[in-house]
């Protein structure tokens, strides 16, 4: 996030898109809602009428996989009229000639075409972004996971550049990231490009201080393989150790059946998780690890702040922390890592880190700390990009074309299904193994909207058959007008159904994630198991 | 800046101030029982009276503004008095069994009645009960009228904070309630967030899965972060820890939540102690997998890793690190994949 989460109150304009904020941020949309309360206009697109639209001014439903070509529209209209920042665009930015040649590909009545908003309803969302300030634009899973994921958050950033709507308290591109902790692991350099705080393993002075920091000669300097790519090298046998720590990737990864094929084929694999899951069955080897509840360390939040996690649990005498684990196993090796405690860690990594040089387990005891944080002195940085002035200097555009998601519907698959997170579970075993939780939503339900339940004589509660190319699972349905007609939505908790057998490991060239948001599946009804919905609530039938 | 004197003290304070932030400032306390962290007062439940000279009769400290020159007494007989009235008139209307109350230790209402010495088993003012019901129909949350002061901040909280507009108070005068929706609490839209449980000065609303589970003053307070999403909120979990068994979760009053959770931040906490966790290595031996000590875990997988390595390369090792894991142990993942194996084969699941 280039904002902090509280800054989300003082928006005067909010503009969600690829964001189901209510159920897979709560607390988050909760700041959203009190910026309404305050007089904020929300605009809410989303091509489902998800929870927010009961609090938004407007709601945008565009198709799924439309995102570029409605962005691109947006940026049209505000150009025709004169209403971007020229100020900020020559000060703060570069490429804008280029930019400006793409937004002339996407005139308005084409981008409504394209994306299914009429093109009035554009012109007003243009207008509203246009003409307040602040504006804070939020997006999640729904702009990334698609295989135009990097030119959608492209589109994103080109839109508020060119309004002027960065550097500013309240008003940025803020990525709302996911897990509590995907900012801290690709932070730390869990990636195959990057040391922690981004040092680039190809770059031969960053190679040349971690050779030396680690008492390692010889680190290699070829960028490693991204998660899609490592599952395909199991497969060719490129890959035959396969170390897979704290994910159930059987469960998560898409097109199920393909990595059940991968993890059949490493010739060796290493499991080190806290729950017996899908994935474990897999593995030559299983170590069990500490949970939350039981180690100690940080974690780095959406806004980038590293806060403290603490044990609170005595762990049964077999668990251990990852750290751990992999220090030994590295003196088996014949290296030692040199890892005693798991705030020697911390003090490792923060010395060899320049955005960390500052941030003590002690200073962010209370409430954390934003990194850039250099040195021991410095409070953290609140707002990333302040007063226009880029991290790599100026701002630059980078257009973006639109294109279609990989698989489009048809005849024979004619639903486009979307997945994601819902409310009530986080992945696939931890809430599934809290008491109470399963209680409130015990099983999938696939959302369909009445229009095309209606076709498919399918009444709520009914059992059907969800299939698509790679696989068919069985799950009750939710008829519902979260869903607009011709798109279907699941989650992935359930083992029971998980959507994951049916998403497609179609992926974004650049970043290697997969579509999740957007595959074709045919529904047909199983068994009939009718019940009345007497009442909306939120998040469940 | 207006000069005021509060309890003989002189006080400095900007124009449109309350006394009760006024005297705050000073640090001076007073009372309250329906104000709300970060929201505007109420000015319902009348626990923060004081005397102003000149004023006609008592003012409630929270809602009145600071006047130049004025003397206001915050402890004065009278007010004692007043506060003592509004006590006993709490007390009388509802059910307050304080011995089995799962808010015992924990409660405003019974703290100050404490200190202001008013029993509810002595109470000179014996007013008429409300007819009040308790709704134990949801998973999470007991509502108990019985023990409701209508002081109304579940109703700000559940509607200024989450803003999820279930909870509102129904005027009926004396038999005015707290309601959700229109009908019980799990069949109302409440998202479980249980931010009114936080708020709630007595014991009119808990958690259910709390029951039983201890007193408040034998729990250990740990601050920590939820484990779930990227919001990253401060929690105090609650942790009994003789049995070893977390309680119930708070949030906590600072960045980023403001004491804000949701559902999952406040309830599913229990996960750590599934018996489903695994509890001790395992090798595959003949298709199955069997329990091993840690050292021969380790033995065997550096070994396999050793001959792979010698074979195939440091390439032909790949892992997968944790994004729901610390950040210690992603660090160390990645170390462990560059610098004990050699490859740059290291990512983690947030790609998808
Ligand atoms: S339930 Fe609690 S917070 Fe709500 S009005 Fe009653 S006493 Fe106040
Ligand atoms: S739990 Fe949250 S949503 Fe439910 S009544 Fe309480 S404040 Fe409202
Ligand atoms: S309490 Fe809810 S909103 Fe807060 S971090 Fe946890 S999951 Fe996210």
């Amino acid at each position: 996030m280039t904002n902090s989460i509280q800054e989300i109150r003082d928006a005067k304009v909010i503009f969600a898109i690829g964001t189901n904020t209510t159920e897979a941020h709560p607390v988050i949309s909760y700041y959203m809602k009190q910026a309404v309360n305050k007089g904020a206009i929300l605009i809410v697109n989303d091509p489902r009428r998800i929870d927010l639209c009961n609090w938004a001014t407007i709601h945008v439903q565009h198709k799924v996989g439309t995102d570029v070509a409605y962005l691109n529209g947006l940026m049209n209209i505000v150009l025709a009229n004169g209403w971007q920042n020229d100020k900020f665009i020559s000060e703060c930015c570069t490429n804008w000639d280029e930019m400006k040649k793409t937004i002339d590909d996407y005139p308005a009545e084409k981008a409504s075409e394209i994306c299914g908003v009429p093109v009035e309803q554009m012109t007003e969302v243009a207008k509203i972004i246009s003409h307040n300030d602040p504006v804070s634009l939020c997006y999640t899973l729904g702009i990334t996971e698609h295989t135009s994921g990097t030119d959608n958050v492209k589109s994103c950033a080109n839109l508020q550049m060119m309004l002027g709507n960065m550097g500013k308290h309240a008003s940025g591109v803020n990525p709302l990231r996911g897990q509590n902790n995907v900012q801290g692991a690709c932070d730390m350099g869990a990636l195959p490009n990057v040391y922690h705080n981004y040092q680039k393993v190809t770059d031969p002075a960053a190679k040349a201080k971690f050779e030396k920091g680690w008492n390692r000669p010889g680190l290699s300097d070829q960028l490693g393989l991204k998660m899609p790519t490592m599952f395909n090298g199991m497969l060719s046998g490129d890959v035959k150790a396969f170390f897979c720590y704290g994910e159930n990737v059987a469960m998560t990864e898409p097109h199920m059946s393909h990595t059940l094929k991968c993890l059949e084929a490493v010739e060796f694999m290493m499991v080190a998780d806290i729950f017996h899951n899908q994935t474990t069955p897999y593995a030559d080897v299983i170590f069990p690890c500490t949970s939350w509840a039981e180690e100690e360390g940080t974690y780095t939040n959406s806004e980038r702040r590293i806060q403290r996690v603490r044990p609170f649990l005595k762990p049964h005498e077999n668990y251990r922390e990852y750290w751990w684990i992999v220090n030994e196993l590295a003196k088996r090796l014949g290296y030692d890592m040199g890892f005693t405690t798991s705030n020697s860690v911390w003090e490792e990594m923060r010395k060899l880190g320049t955005s960390y040089n500052g941030i003590t387990w002690d200073r962010c005891d209370d409430v954390g700390l934003q990194w850039p944080c250099p040195d021991l002195e410095h409070c953290g940085t609140t707002f990333l990009h302040a007063d226009g002035n880029f991290v790599c200097g100026l701002g630059k555009f980078s257009p973006a074309q639109w294109r279609p998601q990989a698989e489009l519907p048809d005849e024979e698959y004619p639903l486009v299904l979307s997945t994601g997170r819902r409310l009530w579970h986080y992945h696939t075993t931890q809430t599934r193994n809290s008491e109470g939780i399963d209680d409130l939503f015990s099983e999938e339900y696939i959302e369909i909207s009445p229009v095309d339940a209606k076709e498919l004589a399918i009444d709520n509660g009914d059992y059907v058959n969800v299939t698509s190319r790679r696989g068919s699972i069985k799950a009750r349905a939710w008829v519902t007008n979260r869903s607009p007609r011709g798109v279907c939505w699941l989650s992935f908790h359930f083992h029971e159904a998980c959507g994951n057998v049916l998403t497609i490991d179609a992926f974004d060239p650049v970043t290697e994630t997969a579509e999740y948001k957007a595959c074709a599946i045919k529904v047909t009804k199983a068994e009939s198991a009718p019940f009345e919905i007497t009442r909306e609530r939120q998040a469940r039938p | 800046m207006v000069k005021l004197t509060i309890d003989g003290i002189k006080v400095e304070a900007k124009s449109g101030d309350t006394i009760l932030s006024a005297a705050k400032k000073a640090g001076i306390q007073i009372p309250t029982l329906c104000h709300v962290k970060g929201l505007p007062a109420q000015g319902a439940c009348r626990i923060c009276l004081v005397e102003v000279e000149g004023a006609r009769g008592l003012m409630a400290a929270c809602s009145t503004p600071v006047v130049a020159d004025s003397v206001v007494e915050t402890s004065s007989e009278k007010v004692i008095k007043a506060r003592k009235l509004v006590l006993e008139l709490l007390l009388s209307e509802g059910d307050h069994d304080c011995i089995i109350c799962e808010a015992n230790g924990d409660c405003k209402l019974q703290k100050m009645a404490y200190e202001y010495g008013v029993s509810n088993t002595d109470l000179k003012y014996k007013g008429e009960k409300r007819a009040a019901v308790k709704d134990t129909s949801s998973r999470f949350i007991i509502r108990d009228g019985t023990k409701c002061i209508l002081c109304n901040k579940c109703v700000l909280a559940c509607n200024s904070r989450g803003v999820h507009g279930i909870l509102y108070k129904n005027e009926r005068g004396f038999s005015s309630k707290i309601v959700s929706d229109d009908c019980e609490l799990s069949d109302s839209g409440c998202v479980y967030c249980g931010e009114c449980i936080q708020v709630c000065p007595t014991g009119a609303l808990y958690e259910k899965k709390r029951v039983g589970k201890g007193r408040s003053w034998e729990l250990d307070k740990v601050d920590t972060t939820c484990p779930y999403c990227g919001v990253g909120c401060q929690l105090t979990v609650h942790v009994d820890s003789k049995n070893n068994r977390p309680v119930k979760v708070t949030g906590r009053y600072t960045t980023p939540n403001e004491g804000m959770l949701c559902v999952k931040g406040r309830f599913a906490y229990d996960f750590p102690l599934s018996d489903k966790r695994i509890t001790s290595p395992m090798i595959k031996k003949n298709g199955e997998h069997v329990q091993v000590s840690w050292d021969e875990a380790l033995d065997y997988t550096a070994g396999r890793l050793k001959e792979i390595i010698e074979k195939h390369g440091p390439d032909s090792y790949a892992g997968v690190s944790c994004a729901r894991s610390t950040n210690e142990n992603n660090y160390a993942a990645m170390k462990f994949a560059r610098a004990a194996i050699g490859t740059n084969n290291i990512d983690h699941c947030a790609r998808t």
